[in-house]
């Protein structure tokens, strides 16, 4: 059953994942749904991560203006890494 | 590369141990790492788990998760042109959010190769695989993972490599509606994923309805 619940994940995952490559490639995208694309990783991933950096405690959200000036000036391991070190000392001081 | 490699590590031992934790088998957690390779529906599938398996509720449940790869996958085809068929329809299954945004980042520099894309993918699947499995096999013996900021890579990640977009892109508004709706969906739906859909959706509509204006 736990092998039937992988593939039933798996089919619904590949299929996601080759769907919409399938569906431009074959039908032709204007140059409006062509920015649409273009900002689906800006909107994506933003969602993702709204949540965590703008409603989880004033650590999480100092840690993220941390990692973004960071990120600013410096190679990425280098922003990570200060922004979870950030937000390790951050709970340490506000709970 | 070496950042997508060490962000991996704690959310791996973490979905391992929270597997077992939750009555799924090391050689169980390896296989679902293996054939699913989606994180964020892995951990969702792991919080449902119980016996007997409720199987619609984990199929759906990723599904709807990872309908966004549905997006994701149509904003990457014109930089996969030069990959052919067959190669094409393998990479995809490698679309975890990590290559994904990797391989639209390198898109920025140049052009997106097949010896890029699975140069990144494999390592990176390889140790998706070996990071859960060990988690499964070390247990619960990770205790409290936030006391380490572990849970905080994810979000550390994802904000450089936005950082990254949006140095190229320069557009705020796609940004700005993604939050908002994001947030009110996640306050509104919380413990659900809806705030993910909705977020891509009005930031992708906000984008189309002031396309060819700035910002």
């Amino acid at each position: 059953m736990a092998l039937l619940t992988f593939f039933g994940m798996l089919a619904v995952t590949y299929g996601a994942r080759i769907g919409g490559y399938w569906f431009v490639r074959r039908y032709p995208v204007g140059p409006r749904l062509k920015a649409g694309l273009e900002a689906v990783p800006l909107a994506v991933l933003t969602a993702i991560i709204a949540p965590m950096v703008l409603a989880t405690g004033p650590a999480e959200s100092l840690a993220a203006v941390a990692t973004l000036l960071l990120a600013w000036r410096f190679p990425v391991l280098v922003a990570v890494l200060g922004g979870i070190l950030t937000v390790v000392l951050l709970r340490m001081l506000v709970g | 590369m070496l950042p997508l490699l060490i962000s991996v590590i704690p959310f791996g031992l973490i979905l391992g141990a929270l597997s077992v934790d939750r009555g799924l088998s090391p050689l169980e957690s390896m296989l679902m790492s293996g054939l699913v390779f989606a994180g964020s529906a892995q951990f969702v599938a792991a919080g449902l788990w119980q016996h007997p398996i409720p199987i619609l509720a984990i199929v759906a449940s990723t599904a709807l998760i990872n309908s966004r790869h549905l997006l994701m996958g149509a904003a990457l085809e014109s930089h996969m042109r030069g990959f052919g068929r067959i190669p094409g329809y393998v990479a995809l299954f490698f679309l975890a959010d990590e290559i994904w945004a990797t391989a639209l980042r390198r898109t920025i520099e140049g052009p997106l190769t097949p010896a890029y894309y699975f140069g990144l993918a494999i390592p990176f699947y390889v140790s998706w695989l070996f990071w859960t499995t060990l988690g499964a096999l070390i247990g619960s013996a990770i205790a409290h993972p936030e006391r380490y900021g572990f849970d905080f890579a994810f979000a550390a990640v994802f904000l450089v490599v936005l950082f990254g977009l949006w140095k190229h892109q320069r557009r705020l508004l796609p940004i700005v509606a993604s939050a908002a709706a994001a947030l009110i969906v996640w306050k509104l739906a919380p413990g659900g994923v809806w705030y993910i859909f909705a977020g891509g959706l009005a930031g992708t509509s906000a984008a189309i309805l002031t396309a060819g204006r700035a910002p």
